[in-house]
């Protein structure tokens, strides 16, 4: 008498298969709470609150750095001058009109980037891999450099608009924030619902 | 009854035996240790794949001490570490030991990854043990990386910053990814905490685990030898190799010389150059974690720069993360790649003489470009550099198999 005899081997079969896939399933669905566990917590989700950055007290010309959702943001108020030397360079950039759609609420695609051109503002987090450019807003002819961001850890340039330069790592513009203007001189950071 | 007793073992006699009946111990002693037969024309490079044990015991054993005062918080871990290098009793010395553990263990175990390559010891049939020894180093870089954003320094910060967005030019689930790496919308508090737990409970236990089987793959098949020749062709009537000596006592006895020079130079380090001029603890990361700007030069620590070098050359983010990972992965294919018939050095021709001495060059140099800022002279050279260390792996089935390799000694040969 062999094992064929008193052993339906196929049944055999069917029940370590049908084991085996209920086995599986179970333990795909205990990895579902252990991998959510790792998403950002509702804790985490609700630092993520608007900031108001007053304006009254920037100069002309001069940029501060506030923190929002744990990133530093750029608001920098530029001069005339300075809008001026966003054209003529087109050229040279990788997405002169902001074409680029994640990069930028609609109401920020405009050569300034920005709701009104004298406020900039850009969370200063290079596209590339995540460090904060360095503001370098002198005008250097000689190297063709119009004033705007350096960043120091893979060397990508971007213009006064937070605009990237073709032939460096950083593959996109800086990103512009949801913000809108609660009065002439305040802005709220995070949020921009109701009026742009 | 009497049956049971004649069937379990009977070596050793009154506690031994007794042992022996329930546990494997004298077996397993033979087996991996007085037993266990490895050539003797052992040379001193030798050496690492011991030193390296002796490095993670000692990570281990600092670590453990350093866990008891350290705080894995944003707000307060900067100032625990701090707290054990000024209030701690000793806690200097172990911290130290500690950070200078972590780039002797890459010296080893770069070391010995060279003596593979050296003497052919990644060929058939031990791809396997060559395999799992580099599961353990891709564990031990995530484990250095974690490890280096505890301190919660600027370099800490940033340096994570950097290799965590590096996940985030993979296309679609890219985004995705970096936030479940860091638990939050940027490296915080969250992203601490997770890196203090993977960097003290899972990958350690990863890293005893990997080298275990790694020592069990070695043992199965024998360790290699200066001269790549298979000792185990030629026993003598015991059964024992001729031209092997007992791991226990002869290689102990080699080896704690070894682990005596390694300590008196790991010990020197630790009391007199512990910073080992910014290249081990990194000056920026004395300054604690600004999230709103990034040190004016960031560099990873030593270890990592030959890959950072190659990453920082390529001018596009996702060919950069693409052929970084690559630059990481490759030696993985060494035992398929190289095709020579003969292991040794001592045996191949100039061509691989040549383009292994070009690639310990390449790897160096690559190194050292990774350290400095990315000018664009240091650019182009990582680009000559970058395609020198591709072409050495990708060009291997060529020049190895056209490679003209002498007759091998049916003998191990001592030299010097």
């Amino acid at each position: 008498m062999t094992d064929d005899d008193v052993v339906d081997s196929s049944r055999r079969h069917f029940l370590t298969v049908a084991t085996l896939a209920t086995g599986a399933v179970g333990a795909g669905l205990v990895a579902v709470p252990f991998i959510s566990s790792l998403n950002p917590s509702a804790r985490a989700q609700a630092l993520g609150a608007p900031v108001e950055v007053p304006l009254g007290s920037i100069q002309p010309g001069e940029m501060i750095r506030i923190i929002w959702r744990g990133k530093v943001v750029y608001v920098l108020r530029r001069t005339k001058e300075m809008l001026a030397r966003l054209k003529g360079h087109d050229d040279n950039l990788r997405d002169p009109a902001s074409e680029v759609v994640e990069q930028q609420p609609d109401y920020a695609v405009n050569e300034a980037r920005s709701v009104k051109p004298e406020y900039l503002v850009l969370v200063g987090s290079c596209t590339h891999l995540g460090c904060a450019p360095i503001e370098d807003f002198e005008v250097r002819p000689t190297e063709s450099w119009s004033g705007g961001f350096f960043c120091p850890c893979h060397g990508s340039k971007f213009d006064l608009a937070g605009r990237v330069y073709k032939g460096v790592p950083a593959p996109t513009n800086l990103v512009v924030p949801p913000h809108r203007f609660v009065s002439d001189d305040l802005i709220l950071i995070g949020q921009d619902t109701g009026a742009a | 009854m009497a049956n049971i007793e004649a069937e379990v073992g009977t070596s050793g006699k009154g506690l031994m035996k007794w042992i022996n009946d329930r546990f494997p111990l004298t077996k397993t002693m033979e087996k991996h240790v007085t037993k266990y037969y490895a050539a003797k024309n052992f040379n001193v490079w030798y050496v690492f794949g011991v030193l390296a044990f002796v490095v993670l015991f000692l990570q281990l054993f600092t670590g453990i001490f350093l866990t008891m005062n350290y705080k894995p918080a944003s707000a307060d871990a900067f100032a625990s570490v701090e707290y054990i290098m000024r209030d701690v009793e000793w806690g200097w010395l172990i911290r130290y030991m500690h950070s200078t553990g972590a780039s002797f263990f890459f010296i080893v175990v770069y070391l010995h990854m060279f003596r593979a390559m050296l003497y052919g010891s990644y060929k058939k049939p031990r791809e396997l043990i060559w395999l799992i020894g580099m599961l353990i180093f891709f564990v031990l870089m995530a484990e250095a990386f974690a490890g280096y954003l505890l301190p919660w320094g600027q370099m800490s910060y940033w340096g994570a910053q950097v290799i965590i967005s590096l996940f985030g030019a993979i296309p679609v689930v890219g985004d995705g990814l970096v936030e479940i790496i860091r638990g939050d919308y940027s490296i915080s508090d969250i992203t601490l905490n997770r890196f203090f737990a993977l960097h003290v409970i899972a990958l350690p236990l990863a890293l005893i685990g990997l080298v275990f089987v790694h020592i069990v793959a070695l043992h199965e098949v024998g360790s290699n030898n200066p001269d790549g020749i298979e000792i185990k062709k030629n026993k003598g009537p015991d059964g024992v190799p001729v031209d092997g000596v007992a791991f226990h006592p002869y290689h102990t006895t080699k080896d704690l010389v070894a682990i005596i020079v390694f300590l008196m130079i790991f010990s020197s380090v630790v009391f007199f150059a512990p910073e080992m001029g910014g290249y081990f603890l990194e000056h920026a990361n004395f300054e604690p974690a600004n999230l709103s700007a990034t040190p004016e030069h960031i560099a990873p620590v030593w270890y990592f720069t030959p890959f950072y070098a190659i990453l920082r050359a390529v001018p596009d983010k996702l060919l950069g993360f693409i052929l970084f990972g690559l630059s990481v992965v490759l030696p993985v294919f060494l035992p398929w790649l190289d095709k020579a018939r003969v292991r040794s050095i001592r045996y191949r021709g100039w061509i691989y003489k040549t383009a292994l001495s070009l690639f310990v060059v390449t790897f160096l140099t690559l190194g050292w470009l990774g350290t400095q800022p990315a000018t664009e002279a240091y650019v182009l050279m990582a680009r000559v550099f970058s395609v020198l260390y591709f072409l050495f792996f990708l060009l291997m089935p060529w020049y190895t198999s056209i490679d003209k390799t002498k007759p091998v000694p049916e003998r191990v040969v001592y030299h010097g």
